[in-house]
């Protein structure tokens, strides 16, 4: 362990190693960019991208190597944060694979895009690596600086600047939020070391602060997963930014945040979060459900939907952290699987200046696009959660998990409401499947790149359907590291913070 | 041959999803894709062949079994195993698929390839939840047949399809998840999945809190298999699913998924939670009297051909609910003949229905009459299997509904006395569709032009009349290998009922 006054070493850089690449590639991009004309900046610069999310999962695996503190115990790599920065740049490089064709058909000058993407993964995967509140914050501001900028970026469209400029205001209220709770914390326990507090948090008396503050905390956590009470931008946020960036937008910065909570909630020992989490996953799962019944738009549909799901898993959360927190790594991946490979379809499917986002562009599209229809059934099945698909089983660990813990009415209002669910996801699979075209539309070809992404995003989904197994046991073995702290470890980092 | 024994339950499951993978390969040449599945479903039902021929009924416990780690944690057996209850109705569906794809030779041409996709993928997953013997892997297959089935009514159904698939689908699947909810409990409870296992805890009295909860869970259960069977009042689905179902959807929706409930009350409901099953049988019972008789009515007024077949499915498999019901053996054993023999004979009615559809393209009664004289092949088997669907002694439906009627007597008199009556209904409702079809003057000059049965259509019926008489014949070669099994799952009963007297 690295005593707080010597300078930083090699094996400190080595445990940031990926969030170095990646902003080396980023930073590369950005360069590089104004100085090339449109259409040799989107082939160049979107391939370097791509090696620069290669790179940054190559250097991963450097990282896993080498577990420990970095940085004076403010980043911590351990089985856990290798498997979030793993799903996070995987998400990246798929995402950045179905943008590929996306912006050269919507014909927006891409280059910095990808370079945002990249700034923001940088983000993210220090949000899973961090275990210090301040190190959280500002990973967190990363992450999100670089989406809001993302979503605005279908230039000519109102929607899209409205949703960007919607996403930056309501955001940054919320990262306030968080950045208060952060300071209440402090208050509480005198540190913003999550090993501190969790000390801190399991004496006796846990002053009132501490609530307060992980009630705070989870405001601003809250909004950024998308769940109810704070989910009111979701939908006109989904709606107006572009369709990859959806896809990359609803699961990578989420992972990502969940990774925080579980950090947060858990190994912080948060008090009090038990009803907070209940009343949250049980808003989410209903008004999302019930919402999306009701959409025409199925980009809005699918924001509604990744509502419900980070309901269900709040779920989770709400469980036993041994049986709960390994759920929620392995929910978080099958459902990037299923929700980037859903919205990958639906940008191409958008087709220019995304015309064609609305259920009845999908009508007859079984017999157009035999192929797009089924890898898109296949999704949404997943989403629904039946068995084959990823969705089913971290479906079917949420309510187990939940059931153990003995969440029983959670539970029930939990199946109840993927029955509800199932019935707005099967309405695109008939309209699809079962009904003719009120008009021809047209079916672009569908790219090397695009199809490089589908198959991945469908191979990983019938994976964790088919052998969910070794993930499953991956996430157990490093959601232990997320136990509080045994007692002569906290020892140790306490004096060292004295 | 013993190589096999461990293998063959798998080997028969999933030939049919292996045959659908390589399908997708196949170029779309129609009438390759159709031999291609022709011959996968008839390898299937040969495999499945070797069930009986080496079964051993002295062996009480389950045959051929695998037992296989699939997930460590939840701990998730890939486990199958078959005894004389699950036997037959796997070779049920293996019998019925080939036929079903004989069927559809020619009234499937548009998206022909996706068509028998979906029947091998629903036949592996229909064959899989007879077969599991893991809770969990019972799920997984029961969840997988909905959406073959809902595609198969949606994309090739006819009239309201979009909507009857909608209803098919949300009824079973909000049905379902009560069933979820039940199993998740007993893992929760138990550690494991595993039906013995858990079976062996609960009536060892091992599991916390399972008096307070059973209740519960025998209702989460039940839902969801009472949906599927139909049972009165839940089956408002089914006749929309029928009457809009491409044919091969009917059979099979007739045929075997309809006993997935019937099975999955025999299997769970009176296997886990015997003196649950004990106290609620009065009220299902009741609701399967109901059943019998409101079937049977509402079959007799109905203008249309498929609906008769379908609200005389309701009947019958009221029927096999009084039998599982009636805890005895005669009314077990003939609840499971009743399944088979039901299976074989609507599952013909309904290939029979389509055949006429194919030519007329209505299933209205009225645009019939008179078919008699120009399809006379068509009528004889269609009165052939229509008599073993009445219960015509020597045909397959009289030896069950005799076995269920003789159990609810042994039960309660006046159970048997009021079911009784829907032998009698449902030889009225089906003699007077028949003779309104197929008697008298041609009334449409039009249908004087009818082709009679041509070769194909033969051979798809041929089979189900064989089976009809032979079961009505020779009931014995099914009731020996059932009659063991349903021994065993009778034994609980034996205590309950003596611990009941003791008190």
């Amino acid at each position: 362990m690295n005593s707080m006054h010597t300078l930083p070493v090699g094996s400190d850089y080595i445990r940031i190693l990926p969030e170095i690449v990646l902003t080396i590639f980023g930073m590369i991009i950005m360069l590089l960019d104004p100085l090339m004309d449109e259409e040799r900046s989107q082939k160049l610069l979107g391939g370097l991208g791509l090696a620069g999310t290669i790179a940054a999962l190559l250097s991963t695996w450097l990282m896993a190597e080498d577990p420990g503190f970095a940085f004076w115990n403010m980043v911590r790599v351990d089985a856990f944060s290798v498997f979030f920065h793993v799903l996070v740049i995987a998400i990246g490089l798929v995402s950045i694979l179905t943008s590929y064709e996306y912006m050269r058909v919507q014909r927006i000058r891409a280059g910095e895009y990808y370079g945002l993407i990249l700034f923001g993964l940088v983000g993210m995967c220090l949000m899973s690596s961090a275990v210090e509140l301040v190190l959280i914050f500002i990973a967190l501001e990363i992450s999100s600086i670089s989406t809001y900028i993302l979503a605005g970026f279908r230039r000519r469209a109102a929607t899209s600047s409205e949703s960007s400029l919607k996403y930056f205001l309501l955001g940054s209220f919320a990262t306030a939020f968080f950045l208060y709770g952060v300071a209440m914390m402090f208050g509480a326990t005198g540190s913003t070391n999550i090993d501190v507090i969790s000390a801190a948090l399991r004496g006796p008396s846990i002053p009132v602060l501490a609530y307060v503050g992980v009630a705070l905390m989870f405001i601003g956590l809250g909004f950024k997963i998308a769940s109810a009470p704070f989910h009111i931008w979701t939908p006109d946020v989904y709606e107006g930014a572009p369709a990859p960036v959806v896809g990359f937008m609803s699961t990578a910065p989420k992972a990502a945040t969940f990774a925080v909570l579980l950090r947060v909630l858990f190994e912080a020992n948060a008090p009090g979060r038990y009803w907070l989490i209940w009343v949250s996953a049980a808003l989410s799962m209903t008004i999302g459900n019930l919402a999306a019944l009701v959409q025409n738009n199925v980009k809005r549909l699918l924001a509604y939907s990744s509502i419900a799901h980070a309901g269900y898993m709040l779920v989770a959360f709400a469980a036993k952290p041994d049986l709960g927190a390994p759920t929620i790594m392995f929910y978080t991946a099958s459902y990037a699987a299923m929700n980037v490979g859903a919205f990958a379809i639906v940008s191409h499917l958008a087709n220019r200046d995304e015309r064609y986002v609305t259920l009845e562009d999908y009508s007859g599209m079984g017999r157009r696009s035999p192929m797009l229809a089924g890898i898109f059934t296949i999704f949404l099945i997943s989403l629904i959660g039946i068995p084959v698909t990823g969705g089913f089983f971290a479906k079917f660990y949420v309510f187990s998990a939940a059931l153990q813990s003995g969440l029983v009415w959670l539970t029930i209002i939990g199946v109840i409401n993927s029955a509800i669910g199932a019935y707005y996801y099967l309405k695109i699979i008939v309209v699809m499947y079962m009904k003719e075209p009120r008009e021809e539309v047209p079916v672009l070809p569908v790219s090397p790149s695009l199809g490089a992404a589908l198959a991945l995003c469908l191979i990983a989904t019938i994976y964790l359907g088919v052998l969910p197994g070794p993930v499953l046991d991956y996430t157990q073995r490093s959601a232990k590291n997320l136990q509080p702290p045994p007692v002569d470890r906290m020892a140790a980092v306490a004096t060292l913070h004295q | 041959m013993t190589n096999l024994n461990s293998s063959i339950l798998s080997l028969v499951t999933f030939i049919p999803a292996a045959g659908a993978l390589l399908l997708l390969f196949i170029p779309r040449r129609d009438r390759d894709i159709r031999i291609f599945a022709l011959i996968i479903s008839l390898l299937t039902f040969c495999l499945s062949l070797y069930l009986p021929a080496y079964f051993h009924r002295t062996q009480t416990s389950f045959h051929f079994e695998v037992d296989q780690q699939w997930i460590s944690t939840p701990n998730i057996h890939y486990h199958m195993g078959t005894d004389g209850i699950s036997m037959w109705l796997v070779l049920l569906t293996t019998f019925l698929t080939p036929l079903c794809v004989l069927i559809s030779w020619k009234s499937i041409h548009e998206r022909v390839k996706e068509f028998f996709i979906l029947l091998l993928v629903l036949e592996t997953a229909l064959i899989g939840v007879f077969l599991a013997l893991d809770l969990f892997l019972f799920y997984f297959f029961w969840e997988s047949t909905l959406i073959p089935m809902a595609l198969l009514i949606g994309i090739y159904g006819h009239g309201r399809k979009v909507y009857a698939a909608v209803k098919f689908f949300l009824f079973t699947m909000i049905a379902s998840v009560f069933m979820l909810a039940a199993l998740l409990w007993l893992y929760a409870k138990t550690g494991s999945f595993d039906f013995v296992t858990i079976q062996n805890a609960i009536h060892s009295g091992q599991v916390d809190g399972f008096a307070t909860a059973a209740p519960w869970l025998f209702m989460g259960f039940f839902v969801a298999f009472a949906v599927k069977v139909p049972l009165f009042p839940l089956h408002t689905w089914l006749p929309d699913a029928h009457v809009e179902a491409p044919t091969a959807g009917s059979v099979l929706l007739a045929g075997v998924l309809l006993k997935m409930g019937t099975y999955g009350m025999l299997r769970f409901n009176l296997g886990l939670f015997p003196e649950q099953a004990r106290s609620n049988a009065p009220w299902i019972v009741i609701l399967a009297i109901i059943g019998i008789i409101y079937g049977a009515l509402v079959a007799m007024v109905q203008p249309n051909l498929k609906r008769v077949i379908a609200y005389s499915s309701v009947s019958h498999l009221g029927f096999v609910v009084l039998g599982i019901f009636s805890f005895t053996q005669a009314g077990l054993d003939g609840a499971n003949f009743v399944m088979l023999a039901h299976g074989v004979a609507t599952g013909g009615l309904f290939m029979l229905a389509g055949i006429i559809y194919e030519r007329k393209h209505t299933y209205e009664i009225s645009e019939m009459g008179g078919l008699a004289t120009p399809m006379p092949t068509y009528a004889s088997f269609f009165l052939f299997i229509l008599l073993a669907s009445v219960g015509l002694p020597l045909l397959n439906g009289f030896v069950g509904e005799f076995l269920v009627l003789t159990g609810a007597f042994q039960d309660r008199a006046i159970y048997g006395v009021l079911a009784a009556t829907g032998v009698i209904w449902s030889a009225c409702y089906l003699l007077w569709m028949y003779q309104r079809v197929f008697f008298g003057k041609v009334t449409h000059p039009e249908n004087n032009s009818l082709t009679d049965l041509d070769a194909r259509e033969q051979l798809a019926l041929w089979p189900t009349a064989v089976a009809a008489l032979v079961m009505g014949v020779a009931p014995l070669l099914w009731l020996n290998i059932i009659d063991p099994a349903v021994a065993t799952a009778l034994a609980p009963f034996a205590e309950v009922a003596s611990k009941v007297a003791g008190q």
